[in-house]
């Protein structure tokens, strides 16, 4: 069993309720073209900067926990933030970077498992989306 | 002939490799990709290292053996597919870039209809959406019934005056359901269309009959046959095939070319332009030389108390779905299933870190999968090469993670 990959924090996550936006300024969905999960990224903004993302996803459990974790550390980054921070989740996984915030040290053991980076990587890659859209 | 599953196995080098934490290898994605007998390996070797040259060019001792290699691998696999002659064998890397050929190959007008079915692999749902976007054709698609079989009483249905092929699946990558050819056959002939079957799942459970089979084209991979990566083959009966319009363009498929133009070759080399995978094409014939001194029924029998021992293991499950026919005589060793509450990518994770190999996602087949229910499976794919201790040890693996995972 991969008890560092697996963990707790992990699936305590990915179990969390995926909130959603009765009324996003923009929205993206992206699918992992491997394996056919989806995400949905909705954003509200204001003067700039997210004020709440709300989320779906058909996918794994590292995707569900990512898209938890994303929804909580982007409220109150503007774009430039929120496209460094996934940037910075990718250096991560692909370059041995970092985490760039905290909470996604939890994410640091699928590092070594090139095929579920994108699992990680798919909300980010939606939220980024979600936001080059609102332009 | 007896079918001797140790011995068997011994002829395979990937399952003396120790793998990590001293796992044994229990290798469950063969509908992915078969691995290597020594056969292979050793007729590869002996060929790169006694006759690698280019082929169709030199004129010297070591191209001339590089030809024969090459020809007579396109002999082997002519006979073992009952074709009328080596001709009707075109070299590919592929069954998709077999099927992409054929795509480009015929000659079709506005209006004109491809026959498809919903539970084609990607491979032969692609190219014809490109060809629909080229030319205006329409497709129109065999439905599936809910164990995933093609619905043969639609065929009257779907098959119009325009029909120009039907290409479909000999059998399923994600249920294993074997398609019903005669019918699909007769139901063809009766509108004067070809037909095209897409054997890369059927090949390794047994040589095809082309000519027994009643279509007109055949395509497979090689490196789902036992055979290397980067080969593969569309077989056409040679008055179809020599009508087609030929794909790549390069060295090796002229016959003349000036300023103005070119002036195409004789099939099949038209179709193989460039220089073509000469060794995976000494390794496929091997490939095929080595299955064909198999008591192939015993092959299948052994496959078939495999297939009905993971099924029974899987039924038993809670919360497990098999995706499928129920009759394992309509089925190949291909087992899909939906465990309830758990991902596929994260059960065929924690599978791998047991060293047991399954694949788990959408399977290049999203049409099949929406058609079914389903967004995501997990699949155990058997072959010949399998014993009950793997079938055991996923069976063992599975209520242990399921439980961790929900």
């Amino acid at each position: 069993m991969s008890e560092t990959l697996y963990n707790t924090e992990i699936k305590r996550l990915a179990a969390l309720p995926a909130p959603r936006l009765s009324d996003p300024d923009a929205a993206a969905t992206l699918d992992n073209p491997l394996c056919g999960d989806r995400v949905t990224v909705e954003v509200r903004l204001k003067d700039g900067r997210i004020q709440a993302v709300g989320y779906a996803v058909r996918g794994c459990l590292l995707c569900q926990a990512a898209a938890a974790t994303l929804a909580a550390r982007a409220v109150g980054m503007d774009a430039m933030e929120a496209v460094a921070l996934a940037a910075g989740l990718r250096a991560m996984l692909k370059e041995d970077a970092p985490p760039p915030a905290e909470p996604l040290t939890v994410f640091t053991p699928a590092a070594r498992h090139r095929s579920r980076h994108d699992c990680v990587l798919l909300p980010f890659q939606a939220l980024a989306e979600t936001l080059r859209q609102e332009k | 002939m007896s079918f001797d599953a140790a011995a068997l196995r011994r002829q395979f080098p990937i399952l003396r490799q120790a793998q990590p934490g001293g796992r044994a290898l229990h290798y469950l994605d063969n509908a992915a990709t078969t691995q290597l007998p020594d056969a292979v390996l050793d007729a590869v070797q002996r060929h790169e290292t006694t006759a690698r040259a280019n082929v169709r060019r030199g004129l010297y001792p070591l191209a001339e053996a590089a030809d024969d290699a090459f020809e007579g691998a396109r002999a082997t696999v002519a006979r073992h597919l009952g074709a009328a002659g080596p001709e009707e064998i075109v070299f590919t890397s592929g069954a998709t870039a077999a099927i992409n050929l054929l795509a480009h190959g015929l000659a079709v007008a506005p209006g004109d209809e491809i026959v498809l079915s919903q539970a084609e692999h990607h491979s032969n749902l692609v190219p014809w959406q490109m060809l629909a976007q080229r030319t205006g054709v329409r497709l129109r698609f065999l439905p599936v019934t809910p164990e995933g079989r093609l619905a043969a009483d639609d065929l009257a249905g779907v098959i119009g005056e325009r029909c120009r092929l039907i290409a479909v699946t000999h059998a399923s990558n994600v249920t294993g359901a074997v398609s019903d050819v005669a019918a699909i056959v007769a139901a063809a002939r009766a509108a004067g269309a070809p037909v095209m079957l897409d054997g890369a799942q059927a090949v390794q459970h047994g040589l095809p009959d082309v000519a027994a089979l009643g279509v007109d084209f055949y395509v497979f991979s090689g490196h789902k046959v036992f055979a290397p990566n980067g080969i593969g083959v569309l077989w056409g009966r040679f008055d179809r095939l020599d009508r087609l319009r030929p794909f790549h363009g390069g060295g090796g498929m002229i016959r003349r070319v000036e300023e103005g133009g070119f002036t195409a070759g004789d099939a099949p080399w038209r179709f193989e332009a460039g220089t073509p995978p000469i060794a995976q094409a000494v390794g496929l014939a091997a490939a095929l030389d080595w299955l064909a001194g198999l008591d192939l029924a015993a092959v299948r029998r052994h496959e078939a108390a495999l297939t009905r021992r993971l099924l029974a293991g899987l039924a038993g499950m809670p919360g497990l779905r098999l995706v499928g026919p129920a009759d394992d005589h309509y089925r190949l060793p291909v087992v899909s299933f939906a465990a309830e509450g758990v991902h596929p990518h994260d059960l065929c994770h924690l599978l791998g870190e047991q060293a047991i190999c399954l694949r788990g996602g959408h399977h290049c087949a999203q049409p099949l999968l929406t058609a079914l229910g389903h967004d995501a499976v997990s699949r155990a794919s058997l072959s010949m090469m399998n014993d009950d201790a793997d079938v055991d040890a996923l069976l063992a693996a599975l209520p242990k993670i399921l439980r961790a995972l929900r």
